[in-house]
């Protein structure tokens, strides 16, 4: 199986999208000539022509506009949005648009629409380049919300996003675009060519939405985490020798609560990791629902591990980032409560 | 200024003449019963009333073939009944009873027809404009020659989704019709109080988008607007922004206390612009209709009203299960 970075595997799978069916469509920002600013798209122009992946004027609310308009006019629209920091003028169509599409027409009009965008911090991109909007979107009936978090993942979610006949929210953490990102900030990235989680299958290969994959398999609690915290939560049970369950998502909405269930279940311990603040955070979400479904399983309460309630900070980037050692700090003081 | 007016003497067919005053007829009538209805208390919350600004949609649907699609504001019962949906459903949505277009989960401000390519019906000012784009940007894209009428009003046109499109719309040669339907009051402030702006279609000149201003009281002019604009789309030229100068007599929505107009000026826009009157006039003056024929007309659209009002009590509430469905697939 060949290895590709997470950028390659998207690019691969708008260019079997696009293959596939003529209706795929890829625009936004830099999309087209340049091929994205982080070359996501990049040759998709020259193999398709500009009718099919093209740039737009900085126009975030139109561009996201546009494309429910061409969706509910039988197409099949991927648009990114530069930075998902950028997204909050184009918020108006997602959540009043296309999340309800559907609904307010009792089903005659649909919105597949797929908005792509970079998530996460990491970079020292500061507060408008860093951050993770997912929980603004998971609170919103009629949109999903997906994040990868290795490239294979990366490739069949977004495949099976733009099959999907409902809107998806795509989120990319950027900052595991080359390589999964322990939180060792200080230590040599190891790319995703030279890592057992960087292959990725050749072809049409959609990995279905709602369904969380187990990343590591042990007995004393589970992380339930997704995104760039996969792969911290991954190093710091390696490093630390810990028996744990790592839950990655892979979708938030819908959400495969059954597999944390069972596994809480079974270890009778939860931590809940996101990169994002942690009031009103997606964590908040998961804390509810696994103690309405595993309270009298639960040997302590459930924790959550977070970005910090600020802005996102230009110095002390690694302060709020909830890197190995808050990560490892809490998962002492779960193990011995 | 390059107001379209129609000849005094109408070269327009009886036929036509009469189609028109049915069509505008039963936007009014329809409109009234609704706000009785609200009156009883069986239409509840948000309800915008389309009275006085009929002769733009009745217009420019006769001027639309058929594939050709449209999309508008909250202000949506005249574009629903002028491109031919089901004057019950519409009367049942505004209800919220399952026989409604949209089962009464859409409501007044939010209803869909793909039968008549009707794509709602949008509750956010102006957030309908780029939809209406990318509805555009499909039928281009899959070689459907068909253009879309994009509806907005003066208080939407000062939104800056209204200027992202245009310079989509231009930078694509989008087939798109914008239709600003002017009637000089977004809620309670007048145009006057919101741009300094004289015009509102000039503004596409800065994105190179041809249009013109048109007497949205004078249905003839407004279907010749409409037909130069939908030439100019379907000959690949782009869109086009047709500015309706228009008036609502009744308020915004229900509960608008009239306080930034006189009621002389209402008064004089009906006395002097009516849409409707200005086309009985023609058919009486034209000698191609008795006051008994136009009697028969208003007698057939009132049984249809009085059968849409009867339909919308009628037709059960939704049951709640229904309102579980379709958020997803």
């Amino acid at each position: 199986m060949p290895h590709m970075t997470m950028i390659e595997a998207i690019r691969d799978a708008h260019d079997i999208a696009m293959d596939r069916d003529e209706r795929v469509v890829v625009f936004g920002e830099d999309v087209g000539f340049f091929g994205g600013v982080f070359r996501c798209t990049a040759g998709l122009q020259k193999k398709y022509g500009a009718t099919r992946c093209f740039d737009t004027p900085i126009s975030e609310l139109g561009i996201v506009g546009t494309a429910i308009g061409m969706a509910a006019n039988d197409m099949r629209p991927v648009v990114e949005v530069q930075f998902a920091d950028y997204m909050y003028p184009a918020y108006d169509q997602l959540v009043s648009e296309a999340a309800r599409l559907r609904y307010r027409s009792a089903g005659e009009f649909t919105c597949p629409i797929v908005v792509r965008m970079p998530t996460g911090g990491g970079i020292f991109g500061a507060q408008t380049h860093s951050q993770s909007p997912e929980a603004l979107f998971t609170h919103v009936a009629g949109l999903k919300t997906v994040v990868p978090s290795t490239p294979a993942d990366a490739k069949g979610l977004l495949l099976a996003a733009i099959e999907d006949p409902d809107p998806v929210i795509f989120l990319e953490p950027k900052r595991i675009y080359n390589g999964p990102f322990d939180g060792h900030h200080d230590r040599p990235l190891v790319g995703w060519k030279k890592h057992e989680l960087g292959e990725v299958p050749e072809g049409h290969t959609p990995v279905p939405l709602g369904k969380a994959a187990l990343r590591a398999e042990g007995d004393d609690l589970t992380i339930v985490t997704y995104g760039t915290m996969v792969h911290v939560a991954l190093g710091v049970v390696a490093g630390a020798g810990l028996s744990a369950d790592v839950i990655d998502l892979r979708t938030l909405v819908p959400l495969d609560i059954d597999a944390v269930v069972a596994s809480v279940k079974r270890t009778g311990r939860c931590l809940v990791l996101h990169e994002a603040t942690l009031t009103s955070g997606f964590g908040a979400e998961l804390a509810a629902q696994v103690q309405e479904a595993c309270f009298y399983h639960l040997e302590a309460p459930v924790k959550r591990v977070a970005g910090w309630d600020t802005p996102y900070p230009h110095a002390g980037e690694w302060d709020y980032f909830p890197g190995p050692e808050r990560l490892l700090r809490n998962i002492e003081a779960l193990l011995e409560a | 200024m390059a107001t379209a007016k129609s000849a005094k003497k109408s070269n327009t067919s009886k036929e036509e003449l009469l189609e028109h005053y049915r069509e505008m007829l039963l936007i009014r009538r329809f409109e009234e019963k609704a706000g009785q209805l609200y009156g009883m208390g069986l239409i509840g919350g948000f309800c915008h009333l389309y009275i006085g600004q009929e002769a733009v949609v009745v217009g420019l649907e006769a001027a639309a073939e058929e594939g050709d699609k449209r999309v508008t504001s909250y202000r949506d019962h005249g574009h629903m009944l002028a491109c031919g949906m089901d004057p019950k459903g519409v009367m049942a949505e505004l209800t919220g009873r399952e026989g409604g277009y949209s089962k009464g989960k859409g409501g007044s401000m939010h209803m869909f027809s793909t039968e008549k390519h009707f794509y709602g019906g949008h509750g956010i000012v102006g957030a309908q404009v780029p939809i209406g784009a990318g509805l555009a940007f499909a039928d281009k894209y899959l070689g459907n020659d068909r253009v879309t009428f994009t509806y907005f009003g003066d208080g939407a046109a000062n939104q800056g989704q209204v200027a992202e499109t245009y310079n989509m719309a231009e930078l694509w040669d989008l087939p798109v019709i914008f239709v600003i339907e002017n009637n000089q009051y977004a809620m309670g402030t007048s145009m006057k109080r919101a741009t300094k702006s004289p015009s509102l279609w000039e503004r596409g000149a800065a994105y190179g988008i041809e249009g013109e201003e048109v007497d949205g009281m004078d249905v003839l002019a407004v279907k010749a607007a409409g037909e130069k604009a939908i030439a100019h789309c379907r000959a690949g030229k782009g869109p086009y922004i047709l500015e309706m100068k228009t008036y609502r007599y009744r308020g915004h929505s229900m509960s608008d206390p009239a306080k930034y107009r006189t009621r002389e000026e209402v008064q004089k826009m009906r006395d002097e612009k009516d849409p409707i009157e200005h086309v009985r006039d023609l058919l009486i003056q034209g000698k191609h209709a008795s006051e008994d024929d136009l009697k028969a007309v208003d007698k057939e659209i009132k049984q249809i009203v009085n059968d849409a009002a009867d339909f919308a009590r009628e037709s059960p509430e939704p049951a709640l299960d229904e309102l579980w469905t379709d958020i997803y697939a």
